[in-house]
């Protein structure tokens, strides 16, 4: 199947909706985050939070996704899965940490299922389930070398059971339910990341639109060929940080964009955008 | 008569609710699967062609017969599912006033589904309802959203059941065949016509 299609006879009973995602929708057009408000998106309606620093995030790395008619994304309990069971991409929601070993998995099982294809498997999930419960699984699959993206939605906090401090939460700050402030620093996985073998990491927030889209879309292109990779996105919560939420994309630009790739991981993306530029590509 | 585990099966029937509020698994109240050439009907295994003609009998009755098609036949993923969408629509066009509400897949529909024009697994019983179906089909669902939607289905409204199965039937249906590819459901159109010939005749 090179794009959706729908079996002879019943394109009139589909509902408006699916209508549009087969005439207008992403599949197979190599669109990116300067095309939005131009074709039908695969979510266009969430229920989290007003001003949710998530909702941004995850529509920008779903417009940036290579080839969102071959990909698995994987998540797991925590904010933005709310969200994605909703999202018309195939996903998997996970049990609360193992997400990454489901991926792993999943990335073997596709390559020996599909071995002529190439499919993605990314994993989108909060700084709860990558960096406190799922820290180990998270880890070994960057041991390991797996080829699959991990993105961290991080909202530093537990914020849809009420606001508890995580790993990724700031020294010194109080949240809901953690009202004596947390009492170590956040933990720096950008860095663990570089250090466990991610060909690939980046820090980002959605107040930088088309860099995001960028970085998801360069750590899911290394990932298929080099080695693991590992976005973290800065997603600021109105509801557990009680600021209000027209101020979620300036408290969104308070934190330092970064990137790393590693020698090959490098000279791989300056050859393919070069190609990309030839052929008059997107971004 | 007991089931293959031994356990007694309670004389229990699948057939229209509304059951209860949350309705047993038919497997956990001792119905089993068919094998090949044999099907369900309300939960006894019958040869395959009793179930048939039964079908063909409930479609040709019902007031408000309904296809319920899933992605495994609303999509042109494969060949065989291509022969087996056109296979349908062929049967569809021999049954009086039947229509076609889709569940082009299993999403939770956020805010809400509209069930004038599509089926969803998480509520089957909101477009059964709003459209007073009262004869309905399931045809290329998987498998464990197949059995949720039965199970919601009996459990909260009246509607007759039949569930075409490319594997090995569900037996939350009220009529289940299996193995049902393109082939199978233009044997179940013939038996349509020839029993439609046959009321025709009396």
């Amino acid at each position: 199947m090179e794009a959706l299609k729908v079996s002879p006879g019943f394109e009139k009973i589909l509902p408006q909706e699916y209508q549009e995602l087969v005439e207008d929708g992403p599949y197979g057009r190599g669109l990116a985050v300067k095309d939005l408000g131009t074709f039908k998106e695969v979510i266009e309606e969430h229920p989290l939070c007003a001003g949710c620093g998530l909702g941004l995030a995850i529509r920008l790395i779903l417009a940036s996704l290579p080839d969102p008619g071959n990909t698995i994304i994987v998540g797991t309990t925590g904010c933005n899965s709310i969200v994605m069971p909703q999202v018309a991409i195939h996903n998997i929601h996970a049990l609360f940490g193992n997400q990454s070993s489901v991926a792993s998995g999943l990335k073997r099982a596709l390559r020996l299922r599909y071995p002529d294809k190439t499919k993605d498997v990314v994993v989108i999930a909060g700084d709860g389930g990558v960096a406190d419960i799922g820290l180990a699984p998270t880890m070994h699959s960057w041991f390991r070398r797996e080829n699959i993206t991990t993105i961290m939605l991080d909202n530093e906090g537990y914020s849809n059971t009420g606001g508890q401090e995580s790993g990724m939460t700031r020294q010194g700050v109080v949240v809901n339910m953690a009202p004596v402030g947390k009492k170590f620093p956040k933990i720096p996985l950008h860095e663990i990341a570089k250090a466990a073998g991610c060909a690939y990491v980046a820090t980002v927030t959605p107040a930088r639109a088309r860099r995001l889209g960028q970085m998801a879309k360069r750590a899911i292109l290394i990932a298929r060929d080099i080695g693991p990779t590992y976005v973290q996105i800065f997603c600021p919560c109105s509801t557990n940080y009680k600021f209000p939420p027209s101020e979620t994309l300036k408290r969104a630009k308070e934190t330092e964009i970064t990137e790393y790739m590693s020698p090959e991981a490098q000279e791989f993306i300056e050859k393919i955008e070069k190609e990309s530029q030839s052929r008059g590509g997107k971004e | 008569m007991s089931t293959l585990l031994g356990f007694p099966k309670n004389g229990y029937k699948v057939v229209p609710g509304p059951e209860t509020y949350l309705s047993p698994s038919a497997a956990a109240m001792g119905v089993v699967l068919p094998n090949e050439g044999e099907a369900l009907i309300e939960g006894d295994i019958v040869p395959e062609e009793v179930a048939y003609e039964e079908i063909a009998n409930r479609l040709l009755s019902a007031r408000n017969p309904t296809l319920f098609p899933g992605p495994l036949v609303l999509w042109a993923w494969s060949e065989k599912a291509v022969a087996k969408a056109r296979a349908l629509l062929e049967m569809v066009g021999e049954v009086p006033g039947m229509k076609i509400i889709p569940m082009p897949d299993y999403r939770p529909k956020y805010p809400m589904i509209n069930p004038k024009v599509e089926i969803n697994p998480n509520h089957p019983n909101l477009t059964i309802w709003h459209n007073n179906i009262d004869v309905c089909v399931f045809v290329g669902v998987h498998c464990h959203f197949a059995n949720l939607a039965l199970k919601i289905i009996r459990a909260g409204t009246d509607c007759y059941t039949i569930a075409l199965c490319g594997q090995r039937g569900h037996e939350d249906a009220m009529i289940t065949l299996r193995d049902v590819h393109a082939e199978e459901v233009m044997d179940l159109t013939d038996t349509i016509r020839k029993v439609k010939m046959e009321r025709l005749s009396c």
